[in-house]
């Protein structure tokens, strides 16, 4: 039988492997954007979990959202990764320090 | 009952196994690809949920339009790959940590107490024969969540030009028609008017 446990489970162990992801991929944008929508994906399982089992549809409208603005959110950054490859022929992290943070 | 818990494993080994991939292969092509294969087995899941239009939506939208995105911006880019990957065996611990760390904290919170026990989130009974889950959304969507909707819009939509402004380059030295200058050439920029005798009609 299939609990709303099951469902959790599964989401906290995607949302803790792409947070590994993060730290290990620290030099390449690429990944880090790609773990980050993995991130989501752990997010959007819990609310759908849970809009199953308290049968309400909310959380689904949520998932919705959150897909729209992930969409838009990949756009932009991968815009924003092209410029950045056009300019500085890199895309590590490491060797974008011109705002000397 | 049993065939459900057997999907579902079978999917969630998938989903684990190609998230992992994700962020240890060496290849970004690669790693594109298998969020790919994690998207697929978490749209079975979610189909799995009862929700079948956002499955159908994470395949369609997210598969066929934000991935296929990454695809071609890894392929486009010419990026040398070794000096990205350094520093991967030096964090590797780190990671492995806090990974842990946080995935004993979350599953304290969820299986300490019985707090989403079966007790207190009862399964659900399958949706009858009829129920329309796309239905349903959309009637949510339209009425109570109406402006969210097209709020949404809106931010696709400066998506898109955010999207064509950054990327947009004007490379000097190429030809190009420029509207604008047409229509705003007057008369004394393309008429001369020439004077000159008028010619008189050959004797015969």
């Amino acid at each position: 039988m299939l609990t709303l446990a099951h469902f959790l489970t599964l989401g906290a162990i995607l949302f803790s492997l792409s947070v590994a992801g993060i730290f290990i991929n620290r030099k390449n944008i690429i990944i880090l954007l790609m773990c980050i929508e993995l991130m989501l994906l752990a997010v959007n399982m819990n609310f759908i979990a849970f809009s199953r089992f308290l049968g309400n549809l909310d959380g689904q409208i949520f998932v919705f959202f959150i897909l729209t603005v992930a969409a838009a959110e990949a756009g932009i950054g991968l815009a924003i990764l092209v410029v950045l490859f056009r300019n500085r022929k890199t895309i590590n992290v490491a060797e974008l320090d011109d705002l000397k943070g | 009952m049993i065939v459900q818990e057997l999907i579902f494993y079978a999917f969630s080994l998938v989903l684990v196994f190609a998230a992992v991939s994700v962020i240890s292969v060496r290849n970004s092509v690669y790693a594109v690809l298998f969020l790919v294969l994690a998207f697929f087995s978490a749209a079975a899941i979610w189909m799995l949920m009862e929700a079948e239009f956002l499955a159908i939506l994470l395949v369609l939208v997210y598969v066929g339009a934000v991935m296929v995105l990454f695809l071609f911006v890894v392929m486009m880019l010419d990026i040398n790959q070794e000096p990205l990957k350094e520093g991967f065996i030096r964090y590797l611990p780190v990671a492995v940590v806090v990974a842990i760390v946080m995935a004993v904290e979350l599953l304290m919170v969820m299986w300490s107490r019985g707090r989403f026990g079966v007790d207190v989130f009862p399964v659900p009974q399958p949706n009858p024969i009829g129920y329309s889950n796309t239905r349903e959304l959309g009637m949510l969507l339209y009425t109570d969540y109406l402006l969210p909707f097209e709020v949404a819009g809106v931010v696709l939509l400066v998506a898109i030009i955010a999207a064509v402004a950054l990327t947009l380059r004007v490379r000097p030295g190429i030809k190009t028609q420029d509207v604008g200058a047409q229509v705003r050439t007057r008369r004394d920029e393309s008429v001369r008017l020439v004077k000159m005798k008028s010619e008189k009609p050959r004797s015969v």
